[in-house]
């Protein structure tokens, strides 16, 4: 294996009783790559991310991590390892503001002799937000109040923001502008450049075709549990995408595997 | 997205625009509910236009009823004690029925290793155990009843975290077993005669002292560390909690052990305060700490409320049954009156839960 391979699935497998949500994946993300994954609803995306992210525990096959096999036992675990995460449903304390939120579970604190009554560093994480989320440009009227109060689009920014904010070895993001209107879909597109800048790599996935090309070197395609087709932004284009989504091409490559 | 978003980057900090805190409101219904006691005192007839809030006796160097006041504040410290654990109990949007009985089992307990070996010259009629157990120093019945309340809480938690089983059923299972430990402990007797020290506990406004530092502890604990955002997180969503890395069962475990703790102190300062302690001591604390809670704010969802609100929701709670009393009306009325505004609250809070869901 090479050495600039970040993420490695082999043969990464997920049944739910009967349901094979994800079936024999084999899917490769080298260092500071930008890769799409899409596919319709159902076709298994979110699974393989579970999976990856130690959210559920696969039915089989291997994940390699910068090279190393893992077994995260939970997403806490996956974290730890450097990948930030934005699920589908949001992970958000409705009760606390952006900062709290941002910084839950990693607080900066003082006093760390106190144990579990360590204080809190407000000002830090006040200033860290504020200087996050000003380089994204996300727009937010007052950090100090509940995200409850939020719009959708700012409750995203915020779960973006967040996974932003640590600098991450490998960055995932399921959907991450389904709910989002335009103004907001930019900001947190330009999240996602800031990280590409950086060389953060990036698993994307979404259903906006222009988004994608936008924003992605690499497209994987999911078809009912299966990965039918990889393929490199310059050689492919939305209506190719859309054949290998629907089901109308299979790469030969994955024709056995899918069906 | 809101246009009219101002400062660097579309974002700001600013304190004005903070939300109204909840504890204001609360602060006027106080008011509001000292004032109709008042009110009251001067209408109705029978009253002869005595005053709820202020001195009635042509006194000179006070404008205020103190003793009214002292009364209030009295009233409520022990079980506004009890309030402060399960104000954090219900932020986590659990509940905690078992306080009233760690208070009888916990009185039992400390009180047996708080008894003085001589009463007036003569051996104590009360005794327990043997002289070992006699004038001891204050601090092991304190310990060993703290001990008490941590035993339960742990449990609780414990309970709740690792088999999953409700919060109400978990609490309701310690409710009717701590109360069996209470009257199991001396067969049914009472124990009494403590030790000077331990009589100083809960002696004259002890109570108050007790409960006011612990508030101002536990204020300082919800929103300045760790713990306390994590109790508010939990709370507010479980899994974000999880997935933000908190250790959920762990801190649930924590939380409920503190409330026990605090019940366990509050049943040290009652059987000081009464220099007795008997196997049904707080009989339904529970309810009337829950409703001190839900009365200062605290949401039954879980991740909303503060300690302030419960001192606030402690006080009116007291000003209630003061109100009562002072215009001399039965303690059955008082009872009734007591549950319609603890589901008044309840319907309170849903209804500004409602409304702020609808505005974002
Ligand atoms: N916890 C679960 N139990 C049973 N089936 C599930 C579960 N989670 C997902 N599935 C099923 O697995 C398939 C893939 O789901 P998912 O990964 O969410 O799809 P996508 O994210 O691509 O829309 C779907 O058929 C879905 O119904
Ligand atoms: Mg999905």
């Amino acid at each position: 294996m090479s050495d600039d391979i970040i993420l490695e699935t082999r043969d990464l497998t997920k049944h739910y009783g009967g349901v094979h949500a994800l079936e024999g994946a084999n899917f490769t993300l080298r260092k500071g790559e930008h890769v799409a994954i899409m596919g319709d609803n159902g076709a298994g995306k979110s699974t393989f991310v579970r999976q990856i992210t130690g959210v559920e525990q696969r039915t089989r096959g291997e994940i390699f991590f910068e090279g190393k096999p893992v077994h995260f036992a939970g997403p806490l675990d996956a974290r730890e390892a450097g990948i930030e995460t934005v699920f589908q449903t949001l992970a958000l304390a409705d009760d606390l503001d952006v900062p709290d939120n941002i910084f839950l579970g990693r607080e900066m604190t003082r006093w760390d002799w106190l144990g579990p009554f360590r204080l809190l560093n407000y000002k830090g994480m006040r200033d860290a937000t504020l200087a996050g989320l000003e380089k994204t440009a996300v727009k937010i009227p007052n950090i100090n109040n509940a995200i409850r109060n939020m719009s959708g689009g700012q409750r995203q920014c915020v779960a973006i923001a967040r996974t932003a904010s640590f600098h991450s070895r490998l960055t995932i993001m399921d959907e991450p502008t389904a709910a989002l209107g335009v103004q907001e879909t930019a900001q947190v597109e330009n999240i996602v450049r800031t990280l590409k800048e950086v060389g953060e790599p990036l698993i994307l996935i979404s259903h906006n075709m222009r988004q994608v090309f936008d924003l992605v070197d690499r497209i994987v395609v999911f078809r009912r549990g299966r990965i039918c087709a990889n393929l490199k932004k310059e050689e492919t284009d939305g209506q190719d995408v859309v054949a290998y989504i629907t089901g109308a091409k299979t790469q030969p490559e994955y024709a056995e595997t899918a069906a | 997205m809101a246009g009219g978003a101002h400062g660097t980057g579309g974002l700001t900090f600013d304190k004005s625009k903070r939300a109204w805190p909840n504890e204001l409101n609360i602060l006027f219904a106080l008011i509001l509910i000292v004032a109709i006691f008042e009110g009251l005192g001067q209408v109705l007839p029978y009253m002869r236009q005595q005053s709820f809030l202020f001195d009635s006796n042509g006194r000179f160097d006070s404008i205020f009823n103190e003793a009214r006041l002292r009364i209030i504040i009295l009233q409520v410290s022990i079980i506004g004690i009890i309030a402060l654990g399960v104000t954090q109990v219900i932020i986590t949007a659990g509940i905690d029925l078992s306080s009233g009985s760690v208070v009888g089992a916990t009185a039992m307990i400390a009180m047996s290793f708080a008894q003085t070996s001589l009463v007036n010259g003569h051996p104590n009629p009360k005794a327990i155990f043997g002289e070992w157990a006699m004038d001891l120093p204050v601090l092991i019945p304190v310990l060993v009843g703290l001990g008490c309340g941590l035993i339960a809480g742990f449990i609780n938690g414990a309970l709740i975290a690792y088999t999953r089983i409700p919060p109400f059923i978990a609490t309701l299972g310690m409710m009717v077993s701590a109360r069996g430990v209470a009257k199991w402990w001396s067969r049914g007797n009472p124990i009494s005669f403590p030790t000077e020290d331990f009589a100083w506990i809960g002696s004259g406004m002890m109570p108050v002292i007790w409960f006011m530092m612990l508030a101002v502890l536990f204020h300082f604990i919800m929103r300045y560390t760790v713990y306390g955002k994590h109790t508010y997180a939990i709370g507010s969503n479980q899994d974000a909690a999880r997935m933000s890395g908190i250790n959920v069962d762990r801190h649930r475990i924590l939380v409920y052990s503190i409330a026990g703790i605090l019940a366990s102190f509050a049943a040290i300062i009652l059987s000081s305060k009464n220099l007795t302690a008997q196997s049904g001591m707080g009989i339904m604390y529970e309810l009337d700490a829950i409703a001190m809670a839900v009365i200062g704010g605290v949401s039954l969802t879980g991740g909303r409320g503060s300690i302030i609100g419960t001192v606030l929701g402690a006080l009116i709670f007291g000003v209630i049954i003061s109100g009562f009393t002072y215009l001399r009306l039965d303690a059955f009325y008082q009872e009734m009156v007591k549950g319609g505004i603890i589901v008044a609250a309840v319907v309170l809070d849903q209804w500004r839960q409602r409304r702020a869901g609808s505005k974002g």
